[in-house]
């Protein structure tokens, strides 16, 4: 007896999609093993974080306010990997976001219309990310340097260097000990929604989602970057510029992972400051990947994945179990969602003894 | 510069370099046979988790370095059975694997943060030591770096002068022609990846058992990630392998040199992005150099899942 995986001419739309609810579910249940292994009751774990995410209404705003920089985020991912290139730095580029909007803030908002301060500082932070990300495009358009290692790698760069700016030379000169810069200025603080801590950054983030939707399947460049992902011979032929589509993308999704920084700084920290990158930019790959690079997807998987952090927050202050489970649970789901896709994509077929000798005939 | 000076700079560069050095080969091993597994860093932190608490618990080192080996195979091979059986995208399944692996050692090691366990002593060789600034530099460490020294060369004699380095390498470079001549390509791709995670788990172990002892989240710090560069770097051979990591050691040495001596001139913080500038630096180096000498690369089957009934 063999098990054999048979390509599908077309992909299951109904594997595809069912597969996720699946994944989702075994997710849980590997996550239950390791509740068990923690000395935790799984159910009783699992009921915490589901009242944690959605039990009360301010609970469920918690979770907005985070699915903000996983949308974002998500969309910074999404964009590169439609012509496979991957950007593994959002950490990076959210980090650098966050200091260009604050310098802004910092320094530059007394000399500013107050009215202006908050456009300046998404400008800011959407170019500081932008180019952080583009020095990597930059390599690997002209030169092929593998653009997973080097975005990565300037995540710690950038990372070191948001440290030492608010340990050292930016640190709050008031402050009483605790790593940061000074509080911002009123002008630079995005609106919030009354009682709760969802600020403007909700709107960025539908607003990026829309566009991209627009850009990917309305105009001539989302024509072109999809050509390049599906098929990147067939687009040189046809005469794509494929060295300026991803130096372009580079600088859109670092762009956006800016924003993400620039929101959470001037939306909920008011200041920069330690816990500003917490792995957003890590779990927007996976946003963007179950979403299958949809930006409307990306918007309802953020919030998914938001209530598991979110959750997980709450399984901490509650139970006294690390939060870390809910990065546990999103890498096992991926896994699993990665796995469900192959079974969208081939059969499986038990072939038995007696059925082997027809099945090597169809191979000759 | 003294004697003194120079063998204490030497010295930690070995030291600094072990970890990079076990994961690198392990990962050579995988991408050689064709898959390309990017999840080395959750696999060292998985390995430097259940290094130290196999030998907190048992107070073993043998055990606790043996359950970093098992451990880092068994995450090789989910990645293996994801990306060979079900042939799902290499990169995002290795992506899944670092997240899944710093997630989920730091759930599980929050009990044991900062404890004191057994650690790896210097274990100096007699005679060998006494060789001038050589003998102290590499032969006053601990058993885990005079492993790294076996190592090196029987990985080098195996993937180019022995039989199954010969499958092993045809299973990377052309499987269509290793699978007509009868090798089983899958089979081939399980066990190295399965290898590469165990080389990864070892060198987790090695920061938790050695280099740093004790568990801290994170404590690889990007060290995965660098080992992946390496492996570009050396361009899929052990020798160089050995030379990217000794950079990588050198550069920390540097660091630790500078800090220790209270050298101001170049702020802490950018001795600390030194290492991975320093890797940026390198891939873009090696990447010019191939593409000027028109070098062979990474082997031709690399992140190209293997199905014998399609021929594209």
């Amino acid at each position: 007896m063999k098990l054999i995986l048979e390509r599908r001419l077309v992909p299951s739309r109904l594997a595809s999609w069912g597969g996720v609810g699946f994944s989702i579910l075994l997710a849980l249940m590997m996550g239950g093993v390791v509740f068990l292994s923690a000395g935790a009751n799984p159910f009783k774990a699992y009921g915490v974080m589901f009242l944690g995410a959605f039990g009360n209404f301010y609970n469920i705003s918690e979770v907005l306010v985070k699915a903000i920089p996983l949308i974002v985020c998500g969309l910074s991912i999404a964009i590169p990997a439609k012509i496979l290139v991957w950007n593994i730095g959002g950490e990076g580029q959210l980090a650098v976001g966050g200091i260009g909007s604050a310098a802004v803030a910092l320094f530059l908002s007394p000399f500013l219309p107050s009215a202006l301060v908050l456009p300046s500082m998404v400008i800011a932070g959407f170019l500081a990310g932008g180019l952080w990300a583009f020095a990597a495009g930059f390599l690997k358009a002209r030169m092929g340097v593998n653009e997973i290692l080097t975005t990565l790698m300037l995540n710690y760069v950038a990372i070191y260097w948001m440290e030492n700016l608010y340990f050292g030379p930016w640190r709050d000169p008031t402050g009483t000990g605790f790593p940061g810069t000074a509080i911002l200025p009123e002008s630079a603080w995005l609106p919030r929604f009354p009682g709760t801590r969802i600020h403007l950054g909700l709107a960025f983030g539908i607003l990026a989602a829309l566009f991209l939707q627009w850009a990917f399947y309305r105009t001539r460049w989302g024509y072109e970057i999809r050509v390049i992902g599906e098929n990147p011979k067939a687009a040189r032929y046809a005469g794509m510029n494929i060295t300026r589509h991803i130096l372009w993308v580079m600088f859109l999704s670092g762009g956006l992972a800016g924003l993400a920084g620039m929101a959470e700084v001037s939306g909920i920290h008011y200041r920069l400051q330690q816990g500003l990158t917490v792995g957003y930019g890590y779990v927007g790959i996976i946003v963007a990947w179950l979403s299958r690079l949809n930006p409307m997807a990306i918007i309802a998987v953020a919030i998914f994945l938001a209530s598991l952090l979110v959750g997980g927050d709450q399984l901490q202050s509650v139970m006294h179990l690390p939060s870390a489970v809910g990065l546990v649970l999103e890498g096992t789901l991926l896994f699993f969602v990665l796995g469900s896709d192959s079974l969208a994509r081939y059969r499986i077929r038990l072939i038995t003894k007696s059925k082997e000798p027809q099945s090597k005939e169809q191979r000759a | 510069m003294d004697t003194g000076t120079l063998t204490f700079i030497l010295s930690i560069t070995i030291r600094s370099s072990t970890a990079v050095l076990f994961a690198t080969l392990g990962e050579i091993f995988t991408e050689r046979s064709g898959v390309l597994n990017l999840g080395v860093e959750g696999m060292m932190l998985m390995g430097a988790l259940s290094g130290f608490a196999a030998t907190f618990y048992s107070h073993s080192l043998l055990l606790g370095v043996l359950t970093s080996l098992g451990v880092g195979g068994v995450l090789a091979l989910i990645h293996g059975f994801f990306t060979i059986t079900l042939r799902a995208n290499q990169v995002v399944c290795g992506l899944a694997l670092a997240i899944f692996g710093i997630g989920l050692s730091s759930f599980l090691g929050r009990p044991i943060i900062g404890r004191v366990g057994e650690r790896f002593v210097q274990d100096p060789i007699p005679v060998l030591q006494d060789i001038p600034v050589l003998g102290p530099v590499l032969f006053n460490q601990n058993p885990l770096i005079y492993l790294s020294y076996l190592l090196v060369p029987s990985a080098w004699f195996f993937l180019y002068h022995s039989r199954p380095g010969l499958n092993l390498r045809s299973a990377g470079e052309n499987p269509a022609a290793a699978d007509t001549a009868g090798i089983s390509v899958i089979s081939i791709r399980y066990l190295w990846t399965i290898f590469g995670g165990m080389l990864a788990g070892l060198g987790g172990a090695y920061l938790s058992l050695s280099y740093t002892p004790g568990w801290k989240e994170n404590m690889t710090s990007g060290q995965g990630w660098i080992a992946i560069a390496m492996v570009i770097f050396a361009l899929w051979n052990p020798w160089r392998a050995v030379l990217g990591a000794l950079l990588f050691g050198g550069i920390n040495a540097l660091q630790f040199y500078f800090e220790a001596r209270q050298f101001t001139l170049i702020p802490s913080y950018i001795l600390r992005m030194l290492p991975y500038l320093f890797t940026i630096v390198i891939l873009v180096i090696i990447t010019r150099w191939k593409t000027v000498r028109k070098r062979a690369g990474a082997p031709a089957g690399l992140g190209l899942p293997f199905q014998r009934e399609e021929h594209s």
